[in-house]
């Protein structure tokens, strides 16, 4: 048996050397056994030592980073073991350099234990250190007493710093202390609990906010203890108050039962009176929008977020219908916003026509669609919902008197002529409309958008642009 | 009032708020500023006896509020005792709590006074004193007021980690007959202006930044007779339509001085937690509402999870053999976690899974292995036996005195 002592009990670069001696020297890990200079416990086999055999020449060993990251934690760990079993899963890589990818092993599954002990014990630290004030040399100083399960402070330490930056503090703990003077972290000896302050003023506040917050009618104690364990609470100022709170619990919550409801009361708080809002005068855009937001003509509006209704020139000489508000349209309550509205917008520069003087709307005004994780997919509406939704169209020609109407897609053209046309067949010539009003079709442009092929894509959007170039001629002079 | 009597009172009236998540937020100290703060990792600094995380100062602003919300102890109908924080108040009580490590932060809420554009502007005060004279560097979650304007919305933003607007209730009827002033339109209409504000932040690493934690929001279980279908359904389309981080169900809790119109009944705890875990299947585990309920009327299985119950109606797609199964296959798999799946699909690239690999991965053994073959495990005709939910199903736990 070989005996090693290690420089520190968390010194992992001093372990790493260790190790990779040990290992350039073939020792087995079932030959060796590992103490730390000063620890405190005396290494059994320490006077049968025998001395290490000479190196044998081999390739540097390579280990995975996973295991870098995992043994700088596990030497945190208090087991006494830890540095035989690191150097134990270490060994193994030699002959397994896949090991760390089996986190069933049992030697990984292990180790990965430790770490994640390790790793609860520095965020429970940081969630139950509970700092009181105190003076020093007439300056505030902000004072903890904590009990940490395993060797964490120096590894957290710099999260007090960070968070507690513009503050003076110190954390006592049995074996160590660290202070922070504004400047530079300093780490200390270990202390007793008398050393820290017994009390602050503000602790009866934050007993106070702790029971108020808690809800007697949903008592859940077993997942109180599972994340605030009960070695804890010695060092919790609010502590004291969890029994009593669960003891009177069930009274309170019964008594609220009973006592049943009570008689309104009869001096409730009013707003002060909001100036009313100004209707809309009747027979203009804004009042069909108005009427429009409220619309239940069919089950598009529930899911939806809001209309979307027509916007632009209200004597426009050309109005461009689309098929529905897409995701961006009803987030933003204004038509042709997302993907397909830009592109829209660039084919009408290039055509030469300006949005400015345009009315645009859709057929239905709300967004259709199934969710999908963080998402919407485009549902296209259902000949009922374009039926339901027609009359807000009409209502909107009726209002604009446009002399051309650009119907974009199967869609619109369907709400606009009242009856499906072929839009391939139909593009080009002037369809008779509403009330003889002249009607041009086109696709929409989302369907350019959803092209796979990029030289159909270039031909179908250059068509597209020709469409939108004939209605603003149509339209001019 | 002093100080203590109005955080009695202003923290019990901001209790039935579940949220009291402080992560997913941009990471920031403290180191070169003037005060104190910074957000790494959610911590829970402490816990009630209702199991619930203690990580922020929760309170209202004021309780004093002009709406008549059937399930809420602040409506304005309530004889609640009433009370108000000034902006310095609050402001010196987050200081004062963080310096103690009692909190990561605040989250502030308020009833309605006077309207929706003051009460926002009081809200949005506090933060910014916060922020701007103290260079708070904690963790900011403000409610928002519907109707408040898009200014206030923006500044707001701009200070807060997270905002949220409470759905309330699953439908716009329910609302409309609990909560006669609040309107289900504008708070939609909030919740799209503030994914806009969301989204433009994010695309455009020059523009301010607005709420980096996002927007969540709360619906309360219990207070009327929508089943779970449709309340999932109702979060489906909220995820998608407003991406949410969180949707809260928080069921119905007797509360004192209750409305008649409202059942004094105990809150449905275990429904909420089907919720929770239908929630979750929905985000994490690629189920959709429709697989959840199926069959089960509208509600979920109260005595068994979802995932179980989902399995237990899909016996024929069971057993699956760990060492070929899918990624999503497996996670299908019940007392088969996110964790676990990754790992066991890592580990079966180097070696084939046992069953005591899956034991010490810490996986529920009685729960998964009726659905799954490994090379020293059959299930046998398990998988096809009428009484495998009972044998599944965890007996009634008893309360046990504390």
């Amino acid at each position: 048996m070989h005996a090693v002592v290690l420089p520190g009990e968390t010194d992992f670069a001093g372990f790493r050397a260790v190790a990779r001696d040990l290992l350039a020297r073939a020792v087995p890990p079932e030959r060796v056994s590992f103490s730390v200079k000063g620890g405190e416990a005396p290494d059994l086999f320490a006077g049968a030592a025998e001395p290490l055999p000479p190196p044998v020449p081999a390739a540097p060993l390579a280990v995975p980073r996973g295991f870098l990251t995992l043994a700088e934690t596990v030497v945190l760990h208090r087991d006494p073991e830890r540095f035989a079993r690191l150097y134990r899963l270490v060994w193994r890589l030699r002959a397994e350099p896949q090991l760390m990818r089996v986190a069933v092993d049992p030697d990984v599954a292990e180790l990965e234990a430790m770490a994640k002990a390790v790793r609860r014990d520095v965020h429970k630290m940081r969630a139950f250190v509970r700092f009181r004030r105190s003076e020093l040399s007439g300056e505030p100083w902000f004072v903890a007493w904590f009990e940490p399960d395993h060797r964490i402070v120096a590894a957290n330490a710099p999260f007090f710093m960070r968070r507690f930056a513009s503050m003076r503090w110190s954390i006592l703990m049995p074996d160590a202390a660290v202070h922070w003077d504004g400047e530079g972290l300093a780490f200390g000896p270990g202390s007793r609990r008398a050393d820290a302050p017994t009390d602050d003023a503000l602790e009866a506040l934050w007993r106070g906010y702790y029971s108020s917050i808690f809800n007697p009618a949903r008592l859940k104690v077993g997942a109180m203890r599972a994340e605030m364990p009960e070695k804890y609470w010695r060092n919790l100022p609010e502590a004291p108050l969890i029994r009593p709170l669960i003891a009177a619990a069930q009274r309170r919550s019964e008594a609220m039962v009973e006592t049943g409801p009570s008689a309104p009361n009869p001096r409730p708080h009013r707003p002060h009176a909001a100036a009313a809002a100004v209707p809309a005068e009747a027979g203009t855009l804004y009042a069909l929008a108005a009427e429009a937001a409220g619309c239940r003509a069919c089950p598009l509006w529930e899911p939806a977020t809001q209309t979307v209704f027509g916007e632009g020139r209200a004597q426009a000489a050309l109005m461009v219908v689309g098929e529905q508000p897409g995701d961006q349209e009803d987030i933003a309550g204004r038509p042709f916003v997302g993907p397909a509205g830009q592109l829209f917008d660039r084919a009408l520069e290039e055509a030469g026509v300006d949005r400015d003087g345009l009315y645009v709307t859709n057929a239905v005004k709300h967004f259709k669609f199934v969710p999908r994780g963080k998402r919407r997919i485009h549902q296209k509406p259902a000949t009922g919902e374009v039926r339901a939704c027609q009359p807000w169209l009409k209502r909107e020609i009726a209002l604009v008197r446009p002399r051309l109407i650009l119907a974009m897609g199967a869609t619109a053209a369907l709400s606009v002529l009242g009856r499906p046309v072929p839009v391939g067949q139909s593009r080009g010539r002037v369809i008779e409309g509403p009330n003889g009003t002249a009607v041009l079709v086109t696709v929409h442009p989302s369907h350019l958008l959803r092209l796979p092929d990029a030289a159909a894509k270039a031909a179908e959007y250059a068509a597209f642009v020709d469409d939108l170039r004939l209605a603003g001629e149509m339209v001019s002079g | 009032m002093d100080l203590a009597r109005k955080l009695a009172i202003l923290a019990d009236a901001a209790k039935y708020d579940a949220s009291c998540a402080s992560g997913g937020t941009t990471k920031r100290d403290s180191i070169g500023g003037r005060g104190i703060g910074s957000t790494e990792g959610a911590i829970c600094h402490s816990y009630a006896p209702d199991g619930r995380c203690i990580s922020l100062l929760k309170i209202l602003l004021t309780n004093a509020c002009a709406f008549d919300c059937l399930y809420c102890v602040n409506r304005s109908s309530s004889n609640v005792p009433r009370a108000r924080f000034t902006v310095e108040e609050v402001v010196e009580l987050t200081i004062d709590f963080y310096r103690r490590n009692y909190i990561e932060g605040l989250f502030l809420s308020s009833g309605i006074i006077r309207s929706p554009d003051y009460t926002m502007s009081e809200v949005v005060r506090v933060a910014r004193t916060l922020r701007e004279e103290h260079d708070f560097r904690g963790y900011i979650h403000l409610k928002t007021i519907p109707d408040a304007s898009g200014d206030l919305l923006a500044e707001a933003g701009r200070y807060a980690d997270r905002l949220s607007i409470n759905i309330e209730l699953p439908t716009e009827a329910g609302l409309t007959a609990l909560a006669p002033e609040k309107d289900a339109r504008a708070i939609r209409r909030s919740m799209g202006r503030m994914r806009g504000h969301i989204d433009a932040a994010k695309e455009d690493s020059k523009a301010p930044a607005f709420a980096p934690g996002g927007q969540s929001t709360q619906m309360i279980v219990g207070a009327d007779a929508t089943d779970d279908r449709q309340i999932l359904a109702t979060s489906a389309g909220l995820y998608g339509s407003y991406r949410l981080r969180r949707v809260y169900y928080s069921a119905f809790s007797p509360i004192p001085d209750a409305s008649r119109r409202l059942p004094p009944v105990a809150p449905p705890l275990v429904r909420e937690h089907r919720l929770y875990q239908a929630d979750w299947l929905m985000r994490f585990y690629g189920f959709d509402v429709e697989e959840i309920v199926e069959g089960e009327e509208g509600n979920l299985a109260l005595d068994i999870d979802p995932k179980l119950a989902w399995a237990l109606r899909h016996r024929e797609r069971f057993p699956l053999d760990v060492n070929k199964a899918s990624r999503e296959e497996l996670l299908r798999v019940p007392g088969l976690g996110k964790k676990a799946v990754e790992r066991l699909l890592s580990a079966r690239r180097v070696r084939a899974i046992r069953t005591a690999d899956l034991g010490r991965l810490r996986v529920p053994l009685a729960k998964a292995l009726p659905f799954l073959v490994l090379p020293d495990h059959s299930p046998g005709g398990l998988i096809d036996r009428i009484d495998l939910r009972q044998r599944l199903a965890p007996p009634r736990q008893l309360a046990l005195p504390f």
